[in-house]
């Protein structure tokens, strides 16, 4: 039952997006993210990880149905076509708003952004998953706790 | 459809069923369980993609409610600031723990005597210690001997996890303070341990270990208690126990995986479905003889629930912490443990402390807080917070209070159309009082570490993990549902044996609690086969 259910349950919501959600999605998350020259990342308008967002909706496929729709009408119909000084401040009423649907919208957002490559390498990480390679942490020094043991017991007689 | 009859019939597979179907074993009589979920492959586990911090929201949400797989039940928590939180599966909670594996302190047994509140349990830590011991061996427990904070004789298998960054950072400022600390005992193999693989730092061990090192017991008691002759029935779901005209268990009515209900018949039934599942075990079995749900002659069934209040208080140094590479649960303290006259409050709590937070967790969390922008400043305050956090958590001992309780949704059902159970809690007043007590005593922790932009989470919403105290243990019937050994007052073949029995909370992680009163439970029944009904 993962977010990403060939047949998902139709209680999730529609699983695809219209033509005028991708661009409004897309047009948001530029708001949202935007690429940086600086830190060498795409914003998450990136083709790529829009696509990674329109297949993430899962169980939350409404939500983002209904957070682009609040969105638009915002806009006045269509977000994507607004100038983007008109879009950051459609952007910042859709926040005051945007209630749990824009919250479960941009986790979704989020949850692409920083599991695309260019992003993790951009933050020092390796772009895999934690399995098999693991990590490989300092052991550390456990005299560390020389204060503690001098301290003695602490807990309570019963 | 009709069984032939097993002398023991075991519903859970979870924790504690796991612990008690090893045990019984030897006793080579014929024990059945019945779970309502099915086993989880290591391959299905979100650390093998990249998606494995999503997945915590989708279907390995500790949230059944969220997660909505066909093998979860709904709960109706709306009248709770805590939400219920668990897995169902062969072993149960196991699978979706943080291997946080404490044991309760000897105080934690007595509390109506030391301070005044709550119920002693009838039984002590002395009493349960070689249990303890015998779950630590089989489950396999990294740790450090010698914590003052606990009576000698604990003896982890295997060393502790690593102390890493985040632990040095921690360790230095208590040090500071002049507080206890001490490496967490984890049910984590940091060492190849009895076959299983060692940790490889896959750091997201809550929604299950692909590398096979945490302790769940799919992978530790149930392999054993399977060679021993155990069945194991999986996506078999119970109706109800059923009982005959004098009032005695006589099996279950259960959904088989084909949705067939069938009928298990046995000379003794054991609950083990954690302090929800039981409680909506009991009163969903209402009969002619049992009217206010089996074992309920005192109205005790479904109350004194306790979900140990959780806090968050997390800030962010200026230097590199582990984040995401390590067991996230290693080191605790236990400063604040034990009632203190200057409080005004009885009982305490521990501090949980944590490593830090992978980069979803912590872009999604400081997002939905505004401390992460939209817009050109994003980057550079990603950089400024990616595996700069320290967090810690508080775990409250709660007290057992009546009207915390375990009650049937009059309309909420699952896919069998079994009635769904209702939560209806509140934080007590002496459990806020602690609250407040270790939001500031952990503020004044973190700024010791350094830590800027401290904050709270106060409770953590998504944090009821540890239900418990739903049918407590005691020697009064008229105020407890199971005597000192785990049969029910009410019905002479009935037993329970998970964290329904806790007559106290404490404020530690109840799993290695939970495991060894199941097997002192077992413990007890076999030495009492010759007249366990009188």
């Amino acid at each position: 039952m993962s977010n990403t259910l060939a047949n998902p349950p139709p209680s999730w919501g529609d699983p695809n997006l219209s033509d005028q959600e991708k661009r409004t999605l897309a047009a948001m998350c530029a708001r949202m993210i935007p690429a940086s020259d600086e830190y060498k990342v795409p914003g998450a308008d990136d083709p790529l990880i829009q696509a990674d967002i329109a297949k993430s909706l899962g169980r939350d496929a409404t939500a983002v149905h209904e957070a682009l729709a609040l969105l638009d009408r915002l806009a006045g119909g269509d977000f994507a076509a607004l100038p983007v000084a008109k879009q950051d401040e459609a952007c910042a009423t859709l926040r005051a708003e945007g209630g749990m649907n824009l919250t479960l919208t941009t986790r979704i957002v989020l949850q692409c952004y920083y599991r695309d490559d260019r992003v993790m390498i951009s933050l020092g990480m390796e772009p895999r998953p934690p399995f098999p390679k693991g990590h490989v942490l300092p052991q550390g020094d456990w005299s560390l706790l020389d204060p503690v043991r001098a301290r003695g017991k602490i807990w309570r007689d019963a | 459809m009709t069984d032939d009859i097993a002398d023991i019939l075991l519903i859970g597979a979870g924790a504690s069923g796991a612990a008690f179907a090893w045990s019984m074993a030897e006793t080579k009589m014929r024990i059945v369980c019945l779970e309502q979920g099915g086993w989880t492959k290591p391959t299905d586990y979100p650390t093998n993609g990249r998606d494995w911090e999503a997945r915590v929201t989708t279907d390995f949400s500790p949230n059944p409610n969220r997660r909505g797989r066909p093998e979860d039940y709904p709960i109706n928590d709306d009248a709770s600031p805590i939400k219920i939180m668990n897995f169902n599966g062969v072993g149960g909670g196991t699978i979706m723990f943080t291997a946080h594996y404490p044991r309760l302190h000897p105080s934690d047994f007595r509390t109506k005597t030391l301070d005044g509140v709550g119920q002693d349990w009838p039984i002590s830590y002395e009493q349960l210690a070689p249990y303890y011991a015998q779950n630590d061996r089989m489950t396999g427990v990294s740790g450090l001997e010698g914590d003052p904070a606990y009576p000698p004789g604990k003896k982890p298998q295997m060393r502790p996890p690593h102390l890493g960054r985040s632990g040095l950072a921690w360790g230095t400022a208590l040090n500071k303070l002049g507080w206890h600390w001490w490496p967490s005992d984890i049910s984590i193999a940091i060492e190849e341990y009895e076959g299983r693989a060692a940790c490889i730092n896959l750091a997201h061990c809550t929604p299950g270990c692909a590398q096979g090192a945490k302790a769940s017991t799919d992978i530790t008691y149930w392999p054993q208690a399977l060679r021993a002759g155990v069945e194991l029935r999986t996506h078999c779901r119970v109706k109800r126990i059923t009982t005959d005209e004098n009032g005695l268990a006589t099996g279950a009515e259960y959904y088989d995986e084909t949705g067939t209900l069938r009928f298990q018949a046995a000379h003794v039934v054991v609950v083990a479905c954690n302090g929800i599942g039981t409680p909506r075990m009991l009163l969903n079995s209402a009969s002619a003889t049992h009217p206010n749900g089996l074992a309920n002659s005192s109205d005790q069934v479904g109350r004194n629930l306790m979900l140990h209040p959780y806090v968050s208080v997390y800030g962010y140094v200026d230097h590199e912490v582990d984040g995401n590479r390590g067991p996230p649960l290693s080191l605790w303290s236990h400063e604040f443990y034990e009632t203190r006259p200057e409080n005004d409050f009885k009982r305490g709590y521990i501090f949980q402390i944590a490593r830090g937070a992978g980069p979803v967790t912590e872009a999604t969390t400081s997002f939905d807080h505004g401390r992460l922008p939209w817009g050109e400043g994003h980057h550079a305050v990603m950089r400024q917070l990616h595996y700069r956090r320290l967090n810690l958590s508080l775990v409250t001992d709660d007290l057992p209070e009546a009207h915390n309780r375990v009650t049937l949704d009059p309309v909420l059902k699952d896919t069998h159309g079994i009635p769904a159970p209702k939560v209806d809690y509140t934080i007590g007043e002496n459990t806020q009082r602690m609250i407040r007590h270790g939001i500031e005593k952990a503020t004044l922790l973190l700024q010791t570490a350094g830590a800027r932009d401290i904050s709270t989470v106060n409770p953590i919403a998504l944090s009821g993990w540890h239900n418990l105290g739903t049918a407590r243990m005691g020697t009064d019937p008229t105020t407890s549902v199971v005597n000192e050994w785990g049969r029910t007052h009410d019905v002479k073949n009935l037993f329970i044996i998970d964290g329904s029995l806790f007559a106290s909370a404490g404020g530690v992680n109840p799993t290695s609690t939970i495991q060894a009163l199941s097997l002192y439970v077992a413990d007890q029944m076999k030495q009492r086969l010759a007249n366990l009904f009188d």
